[in-house]
């Protein structure tokens, strides 16, 4: 649906004041003006991971922004308990593929913007289908997926030979979290500033209760409840795994874990906390999804247009008492090996891996011995164990050039001892291999000089 | 950054029948760093490793522990590795895959080994793991029972615990159990 011309004034009002004005607050090469604006509604395409609380609010926030190119991937199924907060469902479209109904939702009340969606996992997408969007907007609620997407996002990031990333390979993304009354929103330049996996410490670890506390001493409902989970269910269903969504295994869970508190004369176990413990859920404050999400969405629209610098680059928000945020800026980590630009080497298509693995004990940035040597998902050597060392040796005799598909380029990761300062410490590193070409010496049509 | 939006939107409306070389995916930051643990493993002599899906998947890999003294001296116990992508921020799960008579693994697999639940730390690696299972067998701690009436037995009469340990490694019951040969 277009929109009506004389419509379009009024509607873009507050838009048009941060895109229309210059200021002394803008971000980079800022250039005011409804080209600008046009623009925005027509080259700015952005992803929408996860269609849950937070994605659901972002939707609906970059759609009413005037993004227009938008997709969305959500793998799960409306449920009864999230429709008290994820707004854009309705107790009919229970059962039905989130990612879907949130699309068709915002679509009906927002007009000109069009979004697709996509009811799959992450990890069915392949590289295309994430190289295709100018940013990723991600509200999900596991450290698993956002490890994967940074991955994805980071592995079109290139360096230059100064070590500077090159901006067109850049991929932002920002990212929204919520627990309780708690979250964060950040912005994450791959390459500028740190990823996801140079401050992954920022998760605080699961708490693991001691297996053995379950078996003997359980003292909290929660430890029954985990009892049933984790060592009552493989004892009676021997094999069969145990799914968190199935209402009947969450189910079993629960009365195993009543029967266990009963034993124990401990209180308070009930199906809500069953799923609760089980599957690591914290109850979802609505309010806090709705904050969290209008922070990342202005992001979004400030990487898009520089209307005004973004945030630098981590946002904390605390409900819990009173109100409290915080904005800090995390620095990434040099050798990070997903967002890093790596060591550049330059080598002959004719050195071999043993020859290579020699190179990199003498190489001034890296005095790494007894290497492994790894290259996407496939071990060339590995020094250790026996077995493994045994199915990679033949590899050594090989040119690396040929292990690696004969391609003029690619990342290749080592690990190894390092020697530092006479120190020595176990490190894993990232290397740019790049091969020389020698004139006439392969049928390259790659050429190098693009 | 629109402009380059706009710029890269064109280019690839040019190029979209070119062939598109879009990267390949990398490894997870956890494969890396699985691989720098695997690669540097040093492994006790009491202890093999088998990666049954050959060289290039070390999310899954299995150990075999023949403990060299104590009350497992001759028994042959085998645990199966499960490594997440985000290791190490996440312990690695291992089950015992043998039947074993022990006070910390129980009839399922399941085993008490503090390092591998509560007192995880990304600083750990897999050979401290692997150490800590073969310390399971020279020093089974009655303290922090999985299977309790194995730990009872070792508790009170160790005698007794170290005759139900050869019987079940050598393959009958231990009371109402019974363990296959694992020697």
């Amino acid at each position: 649906m277009a929109d009506p011309v004389s419509q379009a004034s009024s509607r873009w009002r507050d838009l048009d004041k941060l895109l229309l004005r210059p200021g002394n607050l803008v971000g980079p090469n800022f250039d005011p003006g409804t080209e600008l604006r046009d623009d925005l509604q027509e080259y700015a395409k952005v992803l929408v991971v996860g269609a849950g609380g937070l994605g659901c609010e972002l939707l609906k926030d970059l759609a009413l922004m005037g993004f227009r190119n938008l997709e969305v991937i959500d793998m799960d199924r409306i449920e009864v308990s999230n429709l008290n907060r994820q707004f854009l469902f309705r107790l009919q479209d229970v059962g039905k593929p989130k990612a879907e109904v949130a699309a068709h939702r915002v679509m009906e009340r927002v007009s000109g913007v069009d979004i697709v969606p996509h009811f799959c996992r992450i990890q069915d997408k392949d590289l295309e289908f994430y190289n295709k969007f100018n940013i990723i907007a991600l509200g999900l609620d596991s450290i698993e997926a956002r490890s994967y997407i940074n991955d994805v996002a980071c592995s079109f990031l290139e360096y230059d030979a100064e070590d500077n990333p090159c901006e067109e390979t850049i991929k932002p993304m920002v990212d929204g979290g919520t627990e309780g009354f708690k979250g964060h929103a950040r912005v994450i330049m791959p390459g500028v500033t740190p990823c996801f996996e140079c401050t992954i410490w920022l998760f605080p670890p699961q708490v693991k209760f001691p297996l053995c506390t379950l078996a003997e001493t359980p003292r909290t409902a929660a430890h029954c409840i985990e009892y049933a989970h984790l060592i009552k269910w493989d004892e009676v269903h021997g094999g069969k795994p145990f799914d968190a969504d199935d209402p009947e295994h969450m189910q079993w869970v629960y009365s195993e874990a009543v029967k266990r508190a009963e034993l124990f004369g401990i209180p308070g176990v009930t199906y809500s906390l069953t799923q609760g413990v089980v599957k690591n859920i914290i109850p979802a404050i609505a309010s806090t999804n709705a904050i969290i999400s209008a922070a990342c969405a202005l992001e979004t629209l400030k990487i898009a247009t520089s209307c005004s610098k973004t945030l630098s680059n981590y946002l904390s928000y605390n409900g819990l008492e009173g109100l409290h945020t915080k904005v800090t800026e995390f620095v990434r980590d040099k050798d990070c090996p997903v967002c890093g630009p790596g060591v550049l080497l330059e080598l002959d298509t004719t050195t071999t891996l043993q020859k290579f693995i020699e190179l990199l004990e003498e190489y001034p940035k890296l005095h790494m011995s007894k290497a492994s040597v790894t290259y996407r998902g496939e071990n060339l050597y590995m020094q250790a164990p026996p077995v493994l060392e045994e199915m990679t040796r033949s590899n050594l005799t090989v040119p690396l050039f040929d292990l690696m598909g004969k391609i003029p380029k690619g990342i290749v990761h080592i690990s190894g001892t390092a020697t530092k300062n006479d120190k020595k410490t176990s490190c894993t590193r990232k290397l740019r291999v790049l091969f020389k070409v020698i004139d006439g010496d392969t049928d390259m049509d790659t050429a190098t000089g693009s | 950054m629109i402009k380059l939006f706009k710029v890269k939107e064109k280019q690839r409306e040019m190029s979209e029948n070119a062939n598109g070389r879009a990267p390949v995916k990398k490894q997870s930051a956890g494969e890396l760093r699985l691989h720098k643990d695997i690669g540097e493993l040093n492994l006790p002599k009491t202890t093999t490793i088998s990666f049954p899906n050959g060289k290039d998947d070390l999310m899954n890999f299995e150990i075999t522990i023949r403990p060299d003294e104590g009350y497992y001296l001759g028994g042959i116990f085998v645990f199966t590795f499960q490594v997440s992508p985000v290791y190490p921020h996440e312990a690695p799960k291992v089950k015992c895959k043998t039947k074993v008579y022990h006070p910390n693994i129980d009839l399922e697999g399941n085993v008490c080994l503090n390092i591998l639940r509560e007192d995880w730390k990304p600083v750990l690696n897999i050979n401290t793991i692997i150490y800590g299972l073969n310390h399971l067998f020279t020093q089974p701690n009655h303290e922090d029972p999985l299977n309790h009436e194995a730990a009872a037995v070792l508790r009170d009469n160790p005698k007794m615990f170290e005759s139900n340990v050869r019987r079940a490694m050598a393959g009958g019951y231990v009371g109402q159990t019974f363990f296959p040969r694992c020697m």
